[in-house]
């Protein structure tokens, strides 16, 4: 029943959390019409997203956001690093497959934007199983051990949260 | 304390337009397609989110209000960029005709065949994922 009324419980959030922001302003007014637009929108789109992903441990989600704005000011400064004092030639650019432990669509998506966020990496594909992310690396003298770094600190994560 | 937030709020413009400059060096200077990508999705991301920071800091200093329009401009950036590079590598992967065989395979199946990637294998039978 309450499955039936509420199909997507971290949309609810999402949507009422997205609609306060956007008033830029807090009041209970404000908070009602959030959760009442939070209750109406997944519910009236619920058949187009049939499958929405189990959130498993929600409170991990804050420390995982925690290390991937950790990671994006490290990124940024290796980057300007890498463009303004290094040679064009001396970069090793080159691309890795990084297989996937995770399954869900939700999971692949956000895991392949932290990549794309985070040290010298933007992933570029995904393999026509699911199971395969292809990643550019700019610079990198070690395809293996980016690949382990990726997979030890964000996938084991994601999997946490999401399975 | 008037000085001290104009320092905080100039330090964070300056440190923002230092981080887009670069970047926007970077996309000039990189060599191809795939590395410039790198400027824009990382230099840049810090650049626009020291500025918002900055704004955030400005109305809490001199309006005493707790703007929070800046966090959801992070939100959409950071949802944004990684999408964009995302189908700008797929479309240079097929535009500049990079030969699949030079990309690393992926995992091969528990069947003993290996995929291709999806943008040069769209045919290929997708696994349930569920």
């Amino acid at each position: 029943m309450l499955k039936r009324v509420i199909p997507n419980p971290l949309l609810t959030l999402v949507l009422t959390g997205v609609w306060l922001l956007l008033l830029n302003e807090f009041s209970v007014g404000a908070l009602v019409l959030g959760l009442i637009l939070g209750l109406l929108i997944p519910y009236f789109t619920r058949r187009f997203w049939p499958d929405a992903p189990r959130v498993y441990k929600p409170f991990r989600i804050a420390g995982y956001c925690l290390v991937v704005l950790w990671d994006i000011v490290i990124a940024n400064v290796q980057v300007a690093y890498l463009i303004l004092f290094k040679k064009n030639e001396e970069l090793r650019p080159v691309f890795v497959s990084i297989p996937l432990e995770l399954k869900s669509p939700e999971a692949i998506a956000v895991l392949a934007g932290t990549i794309t966020m985070t040290p010298g990496t933007v992933s570029s594909d995904l393999s026509a199983d699911n199971r395969s992310l292809l990643v550019h690396c700019l610079d990198t003298g070690d395809p293996e051990a980016t690949v382990r770094d990726i997979k030890q600190r964000y996938e084991a994560r994601l999997r946490e949260i999401f399975e | 304390m008037d000085f001290l937030a104009e320092a905080v709020v100039a330090f964070l413009i300056v440190v923002g337009s230092i981080f887009g400059l670069v970047g926007s060096y970077g996309l000039a200077k990189l060599p191809d397609t795939m590395m410039r990508l790198h400027a824009p999705t990382k230099a840049t991301t810090l650049g626009v989110g020291s500025i918002l920071i900055a704004s955030m800091a400005y109305f809490l200093f001199y309006e005493n209000l707790f703007s929070v329009h800046e966090l959801l401009i992070t939100l959409f950036l950071f949802i944004a960029a990684p999408l964009t590079a995302n189908v700008i590598a797929k479309a240079h992967l097929h535009e500049n005709q990079v030969d699949p065989k030079q990309l690393p395979a992926p995992e091969p199946q528990a069947s003993g065949q290996t995929p291709g990637w999806s943008t040069f294998d769209p045919e290929a039978e997708r696994q349930d994922v569920r």
